[in-house]
């Protein structure tokens, strides 16, 4: 049902993640039928569609977080960079590590906003405690555009920010683990519009360095971000084309009547 | 409420009785709490009747002969007449002071001396029972002055004794204080550990769950069942010392397993589950994820929790029974594997005594306890105030 991308650019873009034949079962219930689809490097995907239709279980895919309840079962292969995550040999904390995640309600550590940034790298060798631990914790939070209002109250406890703010420093934490692919699952759901517009503007500005794959219901913000848009429904992946494609022309009926707001 | 139907278009004939059926439930609601405070309330007020007088003392001042014929038999230190009104205790004291003191040697000397528990009990207006001449005797001394209450400190720096004016909570004391460090470095680490594994890592199958069952039930079961196992188990097999602190603890300790268990296991839970994925989410490994983002959030609660256990633990009486520890114990023991008790039995042992004396030291007894077991809890609130974090 996938269609190919006909783009002039096609021989540029480069596909970072590449999902074949995807399925998952959450103990009998089947989730997600036969998925296929390409994510290609330094663009945004978005996934939208009904609730309940798989969008979430399928982000969650890509970084194995599926992997934490004990009734999924998966089969298929997700391939990054040549190698497809779910072999044996591949360890799931490490995928993580490499595909950070944004999750729908800010969840900042109860600790203080340095430590929320710093405690990943450091738990993972990147900086040891000091001046180069300090340089990255500033240029993870400048890149999340929150630098300048935190910088005076690093050791604030990180609940201690506005929702958007602390979404923002929840992508801080993330970005310091310095991983290829951000997942986001409904980044701005629980946010104010400010805050939202906010967070649109740093996904487009993070996009030239990550490749960044985005569950929303909000079809404007789909239309307004990503460069790639995929719908799902009741566990199949119905169409994935350029945004701009999906939006206007679709070529299914069903992604059509969802747009449209005919149901979901 | 006078209600106009016609005019009001709010009126609803059905509200008058709603609102009396939630009138009613608040009174029935606020009786009961009322009848819990007034039991309350008349138990301490007893307590505090009964035991406060046991703060204080009778001494009396008599003559002290310091001489060869008092160093081999104590009593003829005292005036003849005087001897049935001090204490026996006190008279026994009579030739080690002049051991230590050998200048004390071929004195005389008026000296303030404990007094008899029955004289005691006459001063406090108790009900005593004294020879008629003992009684003329200590008149005498009152109107001379010579009878003074003063504060018991032997109370809180002694022993059990069968001369009830010097009996003392002390060794009982401090064998609670052996007991419960025991039973804290037991449970404690196993309780916490097996919540840990039980709520993080433990998959959810048959096994786990009969095992979460059966943990469940062991904090229902009768606590004396627990001192017939710590018997079998830590006496008779692994030969540890009978009576002492430490097959007391052991027992309590297997206890309070359960109750630590299942709150910590319930401070985990509440836990709220977005902390674990943002961990998870950032590629951290599942002990870095529980030590350092999980535990820290679900500590008070566990710290409430277990020394609510604790407490409960102090309390205890009938599995110490079973292994021993409602021994007579003068002297207070100095290492866990010694004979000890513990101060619920010490209540328990004084409410069984005949002399009047000994109900003022059971009610002291008790409020010593409940203050033990109050400052406690106060400790757990402490905590939970002190590193509750907000998120």
């Amino acid at each position: 049902m996938v269609k190919s991308i006909k783009n002039t650019n096609r021989e540029k873009m480069k596909t970072k993640i590449n999902v074949k034949n995807l399925n998952l079962w959450y103990g009998k219930n089947h989730a997600l039928h036969g998925i296929d689809l390409n994510i290609y490097k330094n663009k945004i995907t978005a996934l939208i569609g009904p609730s309940g239709c798989g969008k979430s279980t399928f982000l969650r895919c890509i970084n194995r977080m599926n992997d934490l309840i004990n009734t999924v079962n998966i089969k298929g292969q997700i391939v990054i960079d040549d190698k497809n995550i779910y072999d044996n040999d591949v360890d799931e904390v490490s995928v993580r590590k490499r595909i950070g995640m944004v999750f729908q309600q800010p969840n900042p550590f109860p600790k203080s906003i340095y430590e929320n940034v710093a405690y990943a790298p450091i738990k993972h060798g990147i900086v040891k405690k000091g001046k180069a631990c300090d340089e990255l914790v500033e240029k993870s939070l400048v890149s999340a555009g929150l630098w300048d209002e935190v910088k005076d109250k690093l050791q604030d406890p990180g609940t201690s920010l506005s929702g958007g703010q602390q979404q923002r420093l929840c992508i801080a934490r993330t970005i310091a683990v310095e991983p290829d692919v951000i997942l986001m699952d409904e980044p701005t759901s629980a946010l104010d519009p400010i805050s939202t517009e906010k967070i649109e503007a740093l996904m487009l500005e993070l996009k030239k360095k990550y490749t960044i794959v985005i569950v929303t219901h909000n079809m404007q913000q789909a239309a307004r971000v990503a460069d790639y848009t995929a719908f799902f429904h009741l566990g199949d992946l119905i169409e994935y084309d350029e945004t701009q494609t999906i939006f206007v022309n679709p070529k299914e009926k069903k992604t059509e009547d969802y747009i449209t707001g005919r149901f979901g | 409420m006078k209600t106009n139907k016609k005019n009001n278009p709010f009126y609803d004939p059905s509200l008058k009785k709603r609102h009396a059926s939630a009138k009613r439930f608040k009174y029935f609601a606020l009786s009961s709490i009322i009848i819990a405070i007034s039991f309350l309330l008349f138990f301490l007020s007893d307590m505090l009747i009964k035991g406060l007088p046991a703060l204080q003392q009778t001494y009396v001042q008599v003559e002290v002969t310091y001489n060869k014929k008092s160093m081999k038999s104590a009593r003829q230190s005292i005036d003849r007449k005087l001897r049935r009104v001090v204490s026996r205790a006190a008279i026994r004291e009579i030739p080690r002071q002049m051991q230590n003191d050998p200048q004390l040697m071929n004195t005389t000397k008026f000296k303030w001396i404990l007094a008899d528990d029955q004289v005691d009990q006459y001063i406090k207006g108790n009900y005593y029972k004294l020879k008629s001449k003992d009684k003329n005797k200590v008149d005498e001394l009152k109107e001379q002055n010579r009878v003074e209450l003063r504060f018991n400190s032997i109370f809180f720096t002694h022993g059990d004794s069968k001369i009830p004016e010097f009996a003392g909570i002390k060794s009982a004391l401090i064998g609670s204080i052996f007991t419960l460090l025991v039973t804290m470095a037991v449970s404690f680490p196993i309780g916490v550990m097996t919540a840990i594994y039980l709520e993080e890592f433990a998959q959810d199958n048959k096994f786990t769950q009969i095992i979460e069952v059966n943990i469940n039930n062991l904090a229902a079961i009768p606590s004396i069942l627990f001192g017939l196992l710590g018997l079998a188990i830590f006496i008779n097999i692994f030969g540890l010392p009978r009576s002492s602190a430490l097959v007391g603890g052991l027992t309590l300790a297997l206890m309070t397993l359960p109750i630590i268990i299942v709150t910590a296991r319930a401070a985990l839970r509440s836990v709220p589950d977005s902390i674990r994925q943002a961990g998870y989410g950032l590629g951290l490994t599942k002990i870095q994820v529980v030590r350092d983002h999980v535990l820290p959030l679900a500590f008070p609660g566990i710290m409430t929790g277990s020394i609510i256990g604790l407490a409960q633990a102090m309390g205890e009486t009938a599995p110490l029974i079973i292994v021993g520890m409602i021994a007579f114990i003068p002297d207070s023991p100095s290492t866990i594997t010694e004979a000890a008790t513990v101060m619920p039995a010490q209540i328990f042992t004084w409410a069984g005594m005949p002399e009047r004396a000994y109900i003022e030291k059971t009610a002291m007894g008790i409020l010593t306890l409940l203050t033990v077991l109050i400052s406690l809890n106060g400790v757990a609130v402490y905590l939970r105030k002190r590193f509750e974090t907000k998120w």
